[in-house]
């Protein structure tokens, strides 16, 4: 079945009205959303509240698009080289309680409408090797899954998800995981959609004592695209790890958004987001670290870097530190910056012709952030789409 | 092979090169010396196409070609190659693959084919040998965290691996030391032959020991104002510019 919704929050909540009798999972939380996300709208959009944390990315022209809903579940996964028991939110639809729909509209969007998921466990101790999940939109379509981790203790996952698709749809996945003492999550992130398509993550990851929460996003796609990455470090000695590439032309817009809770004593949180800009796009970086009283030995470090390859290009950063505890070492900066010139002399006048060049800058700047991704596999994957990416602005 | 030829530049509205007149036959080295600030580092800029410096005009011809009419890498494709002064510094990029993509652009416009990792491996290994250099500056970003020797050493190698046919070596023997020197000169005379030419921008008389030139030119407030044979540079050496800025006034 899919419906032809109206356009704007109302469509979205039409839609429900209709679904909601044939939506898996509690039907109060449904409610309880539906009533948040009437109240909060789609920030930007006519009647929506106005709101801090979408201060720099407006959804009007989500708001503006009649989608169609809702769809079959639309990915794929791949376990062919993982032992993580795998099942689907559509047949065991649990609605953790990471997720904060009362406060984030497009999470409460998703918790309104959510009908499928990847569910992936892994038992204490396992290392469950690698689990790819593909996504692909289609059309004018509206996916909203609900994907969920479950680390045991000392357990070891790498997983993988790739976005793509083609035309102008909507895909407003969350992601809920729970990473257990001693446990490690590697989260890589290809967000390589259609031009067209409007994207919302939003991932809210606990990472008990010792455990790690190691997510890096390359951003390549998407008309409107938001990464929303919330780490809970509830144990000691718990680290995080929110790193990203956001590489945009044309009139994208991407926002990368974070916020860290250091919660416990001795933790770690480390980020480095790089953005390539380049025609007319807008990259967006918010991060927030928040350090509770008890949070002694807090050691978060935040960089931001932006490289604009064209004079309309541009770049807004907030970076927040809130702090509570006296004892703790964060830091963080930013830079925007043009390819240097004298770099790119230096190449050129070995040879090296003035686009390879630039290809080679570019690449270069983003090195600091790609060789966060330890997996080689992984990383060569991304560098290449970083390559094709580049030939694509110089055809 | 170089035919320099009234060539005016200035940066921003500040004229630099005042009229430079100099010809550098095939198969001489000709040494540049002069004051600090008196163009000689311009000069070698505006011979390898920087374009913050405006040609106001002048002209150069280089085996035949116009060469203020072509971008860098075309110059470079040529065989003009720089090395300068103070060393890019390159974050992020690899020095061997730095390398590989140099050598392979300027093989491509030659319509040579390229180098594989594995064959332009063993031959940049050959040539780090030779100038005494440690393996591991290939494996290190370009001129990072490079002491000022290693970096000159780093320029030197990349003349090694480009075999130009005008070599411009601007302060290349500063900073460097003693056995370095000798490395350097010996990297220069390895390539002299009857189609190679060197323009050598020294302070020092102690390189022009090793690399003995045909003639030796100061550059003083944008002009040459004196050109003499090897013991031009052994007076300099004794006695200072003062007598030549004089002469010259
Ligand atoms: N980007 C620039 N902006 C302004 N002035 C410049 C610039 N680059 C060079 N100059 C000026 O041009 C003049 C010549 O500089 P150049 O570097 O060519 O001198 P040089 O002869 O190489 O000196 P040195 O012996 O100290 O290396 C100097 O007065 C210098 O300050
Ligand atoms: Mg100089």
């Amino acid at each position: 079945m899919s419906i032809v919704q109206q356009t704007g929050a109302a469509g979205f909540l039409a839609c429900f009205e209709t679904l909601k009798d044939a939506l898996p999972g509690d039907p109060v939380v449904r409610e309880k959303a539906a009533a948040a996300f009437r109240l909060l709208g789609l920030p930007g959009g006519t009647s929506a509240r106005r709101s801090e944390a979408w201060k720099y990315t407006s959804l009007r022209p989500v708001a503006e698009t009649a989608f169609m809903t809702p769809v079959v579940s639309g990915f794929d996964v791949d376990l062919s080289a993982s032992t993580a028991s795998f099942s689907r939110f559509a047949e065991n639809p649990v609605f953790g309680p990471l997720p904060r729909p009362d406060r984030d509209p497009m999470v409460a969007l998703n918790t309104m409408l959510a009908e499928d998921g990847a569910i992936l466990r892994v038992p204490a101790g396992v290392d469950a090797g690698i689990v790819r999940i593909d996504s692909h939109g289609n059309g004018s379509h509206a996916l909203h899954p609900r994907h969920a981790v479950h680390l045991g203790p000392g357990a070891t996952l790498v997983l993988l998800e790739i976005a793509t698709g083609t035309g102008g749809y909507l895909h407003n996945a969350v992601t809920e995981i729970a990473i257990g003492a001693g446990a490690h999550l590697t989260h890589i992130r290809l967000q390589d959609e259609s031009r067209d398509a409007f994207h919302f993550a939003t991932i809210y990851a606990d990472v008990a004592e010792g455990g790690t929460y190691d997510g890096f996003s390359l951003v390549l796609g998407g008309r409107i695209a938001r990464t929303e990455i919330h780490v809970g470090l509830t144990g000691k000695n718990a680290v995080a790890h929110m790193n990203g590439a956001q590489l945009l032309t044309g009139t994208q817009h991407a926002d990368f958004s974070s916020i860290v809770r250091h919660a416990a004593p001795n933790c770690t949180s480390r980020q480095t987001v790089k953005n390539v800009l380049n025609g007319r796009s807008r990259g967006v970086f918010q991060g927030r670290i928040e350090v509770a009283r008890d949070a002694q030995k807090t050691d978060g470090y935040q960089m931001n870097q932006a490289l604009l390859l064209s004079p309309d290009a541009e770049i807004d950063s907030k970076p927040e530190l809130e702090i509570f505890a006296d004892d703790v070492k964060c830091s963080h900066g930013a830079t925007v910056g043009e390819l240097d010139a004298e770099q790119l002399f230096y190449l050129r006048s070995r040879g090296v012709p003035e686009n390879e060049a630039r290809a080679m800058l570019v690449r270069a700047f983003l090195t600091e952030a790609l060789d966060l991704v330890t997996n080689d596999a992984i990383r060569s994957m991304l560098g290449e789409k970083i390559d094709l990416w580049w030939e694509r602005q110089a055809a | 092979m170089l035919e320099i030829r009234g060539l005016a530049a200035s940066i921003g509205d500040k004229l630099i090169l005042r009229g430079i007149d100099l010809n550098v036959p095939d198969g001489e080295v000709h040494a540049i010396m002069g004051p600090n600030g008196s163009g000689k580092s311009t000069l070698g800029y505006v011979l390898s196409g920087r374009d913050d410096f405006t040609v106001t005009g002048g002209s150069v011809l280089y085996n035949g070609l116009d060469l203020l009419d072509m971008a860098p890498e075309a110059r470079a494709a040529a065989g003009v190659f720089l090395a300068f002064q103070a060393p890019i510094e390159l974050p992020g990029v690899n020095n061997a693959n730095f390398l590989r993509t140099a050598l392979n652009a300027i093989r491509r416009a030659h319509g040579e084919s390229e180098l594989d990792a594995v064959q332009f491996l063993k031959l940049a290994r050959a040539e780090t040998k030779r100038l005494a250099m440690p393996d591991d500056m290939l494996k290190r970003n370009v001129n990072v965290g490079f002491s000022g020797g290693e970096k000159k050493r780093n320029e030197v190698l990349q003349m090694a691996l480009l075999r130009p046919s005008l070599a411009i070596l601007d302060e290349t023997d500063s900073g460097l030391d003693i056995d370095a020197l000798k490395i350097v000169a010996d990297g220069v005379n390895a390539l002299r032959s009857p189609t190679f030419s060197a323009l050598v921008i020294t302070h020092h008389q102690r390189l022009l020991d090793h690399l003995v030139p045909n003639r030796v030119h100061v550059l003083a407030g944008g002009r040459i104002i004196r050109s003499g044979g090897p013991e031009l540079a052994r007076e300099l050496e004794k006695s200072g510019y003062a007598g030549v800025l004089a002469e010259a006034a």
